[in-house]
């Protein structure tokens, strides 16, 4: 069974191999030859077919009987894809039809290009590029279009006033394109006492808050499309919890819960992955790590980089838990700027 | 009809001389010559399919809910961009052939705009007086990239928006004028402007394209001037150029690969899935998936930002140099650099300034190819970590041993491929073979008592030649 596979997968091969061959014109016998070609720069000879024109015509009825049925082919093709597209809008069959169509032209092409029309060689002169005499008197018709002119320096002077004064005048109005940079790359919408809801608009609870598992939050009725707006929400255990030394956990992170942004301060992906394998001997803590280049955060620790290209830490939302309904608020704004850093980027104090 | 043609404008522009010298332009034949013709007909086709796309396409961020045939995203929150996208995959008829074409024919451009530029390089097709359009050439590279880019970026899906946030985030990191710079290609913060997706649009659809098309004309004009460059072998010098003239044969050849390009593009897009925002959903800042990948041509760029290790420069309050520049300003720049300083670093090292219409084959300059070959393995190395994420999904290898690797690797490839490359070319030297296709070695005859002897080393050209084949013994 495998001897009769592997003899027709080698008839089918050498069929194809010949089809190939007989199509694009290769003779084997030429192709080797084509290896004897000395490299370099050889001597013109003119008895030698390799360097003078020569025009064969190949007079070959059998390729011209082939371009026929593939010039045929290819409007029976075409025509299918017109009565798919009418009557079957399937993208598959559309994709195939046009395509097949297309490729018999294009079989029919190279065809005639090889077979059916006439060979030529042509052996060519290149152009001499340089004009040593033309470009000599160029540059002299140039130099004499200044004759005569005795205030050179001061009218290049004023010449230069008005190229720099248009160019500029002609720059400016491109200002407008965007708006300053100031106020509205820092604002975010987090405020002390701005609930902290899910994606949906519903408030998020301390309880909904557990370990091995990360919610993103989002501020109650502000733009979540905001960079400022989405964080990332994860459970701490309280002992395992070390930020900075200001962030006191009563005011940062009750019960061990801690919120930072959740756009990477590296090129502002969304962290969207939390590592926190549930058995030991793989990764050894728990880690927010941003998918696009792997910018890996410690959220014990303020959101430190522990590894991957970021240059600062995540900026931290301190967070209170509203002793009445148990539901999260913010406890003040982030610690530092939002998202990939600039020059005055506020790079917070971890 | 065809002389009354040739008349009627040759009475209006004098044109007869003009067509006459095009009819007989020569150009000489090997198959890497092709590599620049496949990425102007892959242009072709994507002028073509992306006019027909823009006839549906919605430019705008504005947002609406999804209501459509697709069953997974009714009622999800979309831009018009994204809708108008979706409409044009699942309600007009042809639409998604066509979208699924004109990106895989962007990713065939870039790709053989890429592979031409290894020809170029290779052969040593940069050197006077061809260094002009090797510089043309280059240039249309980074508008291609930027190009393909921009394109991919304007449905707000999720991998376009992510996209377009690390490019932001880029932008961002340009030392001291980044944010302004930022705020000024974007109209505002990103997201949150609605002036940049018509402004994406606007520069996809017309300014680059125009001016990638004019720069092609350029080109190819350029060529035509100088004619086509060609590889040493009998009867060729630098100063003739042999190969089959324009009419009829090479019209129909070339025009014949231009539907083959156009045929296996259509057949890709009728078959093979590419870009389905549909599975991926819109974009908003807060998602991001774990083995999401750009168009192939952005792979260097991920891989380089994420190979950098995590630092900014800052003092005095300021941040100088945030993180992303390295990998996305600087190592783009520093490849570019080196691409377009390269004619002119060669020239000044070889003493060189002649005029060179005959082409090196690779071997000939074993310094230049290793180099080269050093080189590209370098960007390579730095493009396959741009998969890290594939090959961590799908293997299970760790990320961060990964990129620790990888570091490593960009160091010590290029030396290795260097060192490889060039022990190569002196090797091919020496035996004259043909890399692929010829059989190197000697034929030998057994003794009687039963030893071998070396009748003769085999050489091309040799007349032992056509008739010893590895599959032959040669025997008395």
């Amino acid at each position: 069974m495998n001897q009769l596979l592997a003899a027709l997968f080698w008839g089918v091969l050498q069929r194809l191999r010949r089809a190939t061959l007989w199509l694009l014109r290769i003779d084997p016998d030429e192709l080797r030859e084509d290896l004897r070609e000395a490299p370099g720069d050889g001597l013109a000879d003119q008895t030698d077919p390799q360097m003078r024109n020569w025009r064969r015509l190949p007079s070959d009825q059998e390729a011209e009987l082939v371009l026929a049925a593939l010039l045929v082919a290819a409007g029976l093709f075409a025509v299918v894809f017109i009565l798919l597209y009418a009557f079957d809008d399937n993208n598959q069959l559309l994709g195939l039809s046009l395509g097949l169509a297309l490729a018999c032209a294009a079989a029919g092409l190279i065809l005639a290009g090889k077979r059916i029309t006439p060979q030529e060689q042509l052996v060519e002169e290149r152009p001499e590029l340089v004009h040593e005499r033309d470009a000599r008197e160029s540059e002299e018709l140039l130099r004499a279009g200044g004759e005569g002119i005795s205030r050179r320096k001061l009218i290049t002077g004023a010449a230069a006033v008005t190229g720099l004064g248009l160019g500029g005048a002609l720059l400016v109005p491109l200002a407008s394109a965007g708006p300053n940079v100031g106020e509205t790359i820092e604002h975010t919408p987090w405020h002390r006492g701005r609930r902290v809801v899910d994606v949906n608009g519903n408030p998020i609870r301390a309880a909904d808050v557990v370990e091995k598992s990360f919610l993103t939050g989002f501020p109650q009725d502000a733009d979540p499309h905001l960079l400022g707006s989405p964080i990332v929400i994860v459970r701490v255990p309280l002992e395992q919890l070390h930020l900075p030394e200001h962030r006191p956990a009563a005011e940062w992170a009750p019960e061990g819960i801690v919120a930072y942004s959740k756009i990477c301060t590296h090129a502002g992906c969304a962290i969207a992955l939390y590592r926190n394998p549930l058995f030991a001997p793989h990764e050894p803590r728990p880690a927010l790590v941003c998918p696009c280049h792997y910018s890996t955060f410690d959220p014990a620790r303020g959101a430190a980089v522990i590894f991957g290209p970021a240059g600062r830490a995540l900026p931290q939302l301190p967070l209170a838990i509203d002793p009445v309904t148990g539901q999260l608020l913010a406890n003040g704004g982030f610690s530092g700027s939002v998202g990939p850093a600039w020059f005055d980027v506020n790079r917070g104090s971890a | 009809m065809i002389g009354w043609l040739i008349r009627w404008t040759d009475e209006r522009l004098g044109s007869s001389p003009l067509l006459k010298k095009s009819l007989r332009y020569v150009f000489p034949d090997h198959w890497s010559f092709l590599l620049g013709e496949i990425a102007l007909y892959s242009f072709i086709v994507l002028v073509v399919t992306g006019t027909y796309l823009a006839l549906f396409f919605n430019p705008s961020s504005a947002e609406s809910v999804y209501h459509g045939p697709y069953p997974l995203l009714q009622g999800v929150p979309v831009s018009a961009a994204f809708q108008s996208t979706m409409n044009i995959s699942f309600q007009v008829p042809a639409g998604l052939l066509i979208r699924q074409t004109h990106h895989w024919a962007a990713l065939l451009f870039v790709a053989a705009i890429v592979g031409h530029l290894m020809r170029i390089f290779f052969t040593g097709a940069f050197r006077k007086p061809r260094d002009l359009n090797y510089f043309i050439g280059l240039t249309l590279l980074t508008l291609a990239i930027l190009e393909g880019f921009m394109g991919y970026s304007l449905p707000g899906d999720l991998l376009s928006g992510m996209g377009l946030a690390i490019a932001y985030g880029v932008t961002l990191s340009i030392p001291i004028l980044g944010a302004s710079l930022a705020f000024l290609l974007w109209g505002g913060e990103f997201p949150g402007s609605s002036t940049f997706e018509p402004r994406l649009f606007f520069l996809h659809v017309f300014v680059l394209p125009a001016v990638i098309a004019t720069l092609i004309g350029l080109h190819l004009a350029i060529i035509m001037r100088q004619k086509h460059s060609q590889f040493g072998g009998r009867g060729h010098r630098e100063r003739n150029v042999i190969g089959t003239p324009l009419w009829p044969a090479y019209a129909l050849r070339a025009t014949g690969l231009m539907v083959a390009v156009a045929a296996v593009l259509v057949l890709l897009g009728g078959l093979i899935q590419i870009n389905p925002i549909w599975q991926y959903g819109p974009y908003e800042p807060w998602l991001g998936t774990n083995g999401a990948q750009p168009d192939w041509y952005l792979g260097w760029l991920i891989g380089a930002l994420r190979l950098m290790p995590g630092f900014d420069i800052h003092f005095l309050n300021h941040t100088w140099v945030p993180n992303p520049f390295w990998g996305g300003v600087l190592f783009p720049g520093v490849v570019f650099t080196t691409l377009y300083a390269w004619p002119w670093a060669e020239r000044k090292i070889a003493g060189d300034r002649r005029r060179h219409d005959l082409l090196d084959r690779p071997r000939d300059k074993p310094w230049r190819t290793a180099l080269g070959a050093a080189f590209f393995s370098w960007v390579f190395i730095i493009f396959v970590a741009g998969a890290a994420d594939r090959i961590l999904v799908s293997v299970g290898f760790g990320y961060e041993g990964q990129v620790w690797f990888f570091r490593l690797a960009a160091f010590v490839v290029p030396f290795i491929v260097f060192l490889l490359t060039r022990r190569v070319c002196e090797e091919l030297q020496v035996t004259e073979t043909h890399p692929l296709r010829s059989f190197a070695g000697s034929a030998v005859r057994r003794s009687e008592a039963g030893g071998f002897e070396e009748i003769m080393p085999i050489e091309p050209g040799d007349e032992h030649w056509s008739g010893a084949r590895s599959d032959q013994a040669v025997s008395d």
